[in-house]
């Protein structure tokens, strides 16, 4: 995995709560055995009508989310199927950070261990920020390794952020390397309780 | 300390634990299937990485497949997909219910009726529904592919404790009222939203009533409300059911096992983070009349409007979800005709699910405007009917009668529900295009589904069912 660095980006808005990984990325296109192309799949069935042509109604179509790497969406975003192919495909389209308040469990850690940096702040905040983010030209930067983002018009907001996870991903690791440092626990751990 | 089961197995499984991290903790049973498996087995290859104990695996095939004609999957995609999944058990060592297996199924039917889910034990699948097997008093959840690919070469997961939320159900079942009404009935109540960050137990008399298998519908939809995880402590109707099955402990070990096994209950005087009741009295045949599992309504209820709803952000949702199902408001639930039924899936297709559908359609026929299918959960479950009869009892109705699988739960094979029509189905998921792109799923129990079979309608089971009996009588 790449390091995550402190980057400063365009927030795409997708006011919608209960946002699932249905939407996110329909089944039709979970029957690839690939990890990657999945971006031009991405809310395949909002993002085109039955022909084919771009829905212009749909939030990411509209020009002002034109080259988006911050989604900023409602609560409950990724419920639903456990599917990774939800996360490829963000990540695939150039969603680098999903700002929300709150997020479906499975998802949240799929996006971790693709590197995509998933925040949680208050539904206020997320207000507020939608309604600013709607400004053209509008940009956030998002900083991990102080928890903080800004967009240097007034709008400061710190996050939590699991320790763990700001370590794997500052760090851009490998987590199945760290794991593996712990063999020796593991097969101790199978010798006394009975697993082999 | 009085201890939660879910203390339990997690203290009994962690095999690293440092402050400030998440734990280490040991899975005993992995379950894979062609579609969240590829890249994990693809992962290990391009690092030279083996499965640390294929022994602990066990794959199946069923969310892709065909199940008109299984031998013949025409989709070249899902094709390769199914020989990818071949390819990979061959090259690894794993266990693999082939589409020529007896014991194929769904992942979440075949584990419990083989007698690979025992109560105690760490389950993970690339699959959200794993939490089915919490029936069991098993910690089950789903993981994805990087976790399928984690615990592949290490048998492991880094997990941090989610809080324990009870589910207490108390009361008495009324007729026609089903496991799947509680937890639809439960969802409706709380919210999506209701078990996010938590696992849940559930307790209560009403469960301490059910059967394995409705135990299993329960859990099954468990991450419907959001949860990690839910279970249920063991007790002599899990030991029942476990006793005899395929990879079971057999004998004496059976015995020894049960005593480990009862040592898991939840201690009284445990304590939870958060409680939650419900009345199973109060609940009746529920009906999804939205997009999500909580957008639901008992039978007797018409739909609602989106005014009927605090919130701005729940008041549009709403809306959206009434323009996708092309309902009104106001519209009673008993007005609302249907197209197709599905009668299947993870939550639904166990024998008990087939009898209890069988029984409201035997000597009736489907309306006219309805397709409808029974996809058993498994080769066992459909040979199982077959052997009870229940399958001419469909067929006579009117109904298809498939080979196991997925299939219209989430449309990947040719069971797919076309636009714009509108499905009764024994599923767990009504998320816009699950079933097919413009599909509209109204998720309902098996009696239910098969009610609205043979009336082209949604009915009031309890009524129909009294009907049934008044004219075989007369
Ligand atoms: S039946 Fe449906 S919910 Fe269950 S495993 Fe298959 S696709 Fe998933």
């Amino acid at each position: 995995m790449r390091k995550f660095k402190t980057f400063t980006g365009k927030p795409a808005v997708l006011d919608r709560v209960n946002v699932d990984t249905d939407q996110i990325i329909p089944k039709q296109f979970l029957k690839r055995i690939e990890k990657s192309g999945y971006g031009q799949f991405l809310f395949f069935d909002w993002r085109f009508d039955d022909q084919g042509k771009e829905n212009k109604e749909f939030e990411l179509n509209k020009p002002q989310a034109q080259g988006a790497n911050i989604l900023v969406t409602g609560p409950n975003f990724g419920c639903g199927s456990s599917r990774e192919h939800a996360p490829w495909a963000l990540k695939d389209y150039g969603i680098d950070c999903i700002i929300a308040p709150s997020f479906a469990d499975i998802f949240y850690n799929n996006c971790l261990k693709n590197g995509i940096l998933v925040i949680k702040l208050p539904e206020e905040v997320i207000k507020d920020l939608m309604q600013r983010a709607n400004a053209s030209d509008y940009q956030l930067t998002v900083n991990l390794s102080e928890q903080e983002i800004s967009d240097g018009q007034g709008f400061n907001y710190p996050f939590d952020f699991d320790p763990y996870w700001k370590e794997m991903l500052m760090n851009g690791w490998d987590e199945i390397s760290l794991t593996l440092k712990h063999e020796d626990a593991i097969l101790r751990y199978e010798e006394t309780s009975g697993v082999l | 300390m009085a201890k939660t089961i879910i203390d339990k197995i997690w203290e009994k499984h962690t095999v690293v634990k440092e402050e400030g991290k998440p734990d280490l903790l040991y899975i005993d049973l992995h379950l894979l299937h062609e579609v969240t498996s590829p890249q994990a087995f693809e992962g290990l290859r391009e690092k030279n990485r083996t499965v640390r104990r294929p022994e602990l695996c066990f794959a199946t095939m069923d969310h892709a497949i065909p199940t008109a004609n299984r031998m013949v999957i025409q989709d070249s995609i899902a094709k390769k997909q199914v020989e990818t999944l071949e390819k990979n058990c061959r090259e690894f060592g794993i266990r693999l219910q082939d589409l020529n297996s007896e014991d194929q199924g769904i992942v979440h039917v075949i584990g419990p009726e083989l007698g690979l889910t025992l109560p105690g034990k760490t389950i993970v699948c690339g699959d959200s529904h794993t939490s089915t097997h919490g029936a069991f008093g098993a910690l089950a959840f789903g993981i994805g592919t990087s976790e399928v690919e984690h615990v592949l070469a290490t048998q492991t997961l880094w997990q941090s404790k989610p809080k324990s939320l009870q589910v207490r159900i108390s009361g008495k079942l009324g007729f026609g009222v089903t496991a799947k009404d509680i937890i639809l009935a439960l969802i409706a109540k709380y919210g999506v939203g209701l078990g996010t960050g938590y696992i849940i137990e559930f307790t209560g008399d009403t469960i301490r009533s059910l059967t394995m298998e409705e135990r299993m519908t329960i859990c099954n939809m468990s991450i419907e409300a959001g949860a990690k995880a839910g279970l249920i402590s063991p007790d002599e109707v899990t030991f029942d059911y476990i006793k005899g099955r395929k990879y079971a402990p057999h004998g004496t070990e059976f015995e020894q096992k049960v005593e480990e096994w009862k040592a898991l209950a939840t201690d009284s005087g445990a304590v939870y983070d958060k409680t939650l009741e419900l009345n199973a009295q109060e609940i009746e045949p529920m009906i999804t009349w939205g997009t999500n599992p909580s957008m639901g309504v008992g039978v007797s209820q018409s739909v609602p409007s989106p005014g009927q709803f605090e919130s701005e952000s729940d008041q549009k949702a709403v809306g959206q979800a009434l323009t996708y199902m092309g309902l009104e408001a106001g519209t009673e639930m008993t007005d609302i005709e249907i197209d197709r039924v599905f009668i299947g899936s993870c939550t639904n297709s166990r024998i008990s699910d087939l009898r209890a559908a069988a029984k409201i359609v035997q000597g009736k026929k489907v309306h006219p405007r309805v397709t409808a299918i029974v996809v058993p959960g498994s080769q066992r479950v459909k040979r199982l009917a077959e052997q009870e009869g229940l399958d001419r009892i469909f067929i006579e109705a009117g109904f298809e009668w498939r080979d196991s699988g997925c299939s219209m739960c989430l449309g990947m094979n040719p069971d797919i529900v076309p636009s714009g029509e509108r499905c009764a189905s024994t599923s767990n998921r009504n998320f816009e295009g699950r079933q097919g792109k413009g599909a509209r799923t109204h998720l309902v129990s098996p009696p239910m589904a098969a009610a609205a079979a043979v009336s082209g309608k949604f009915v009031d089971v309890r009524t129909f069912e009294e009907r049934g009996a008044y004219y075989a009588e007369v």
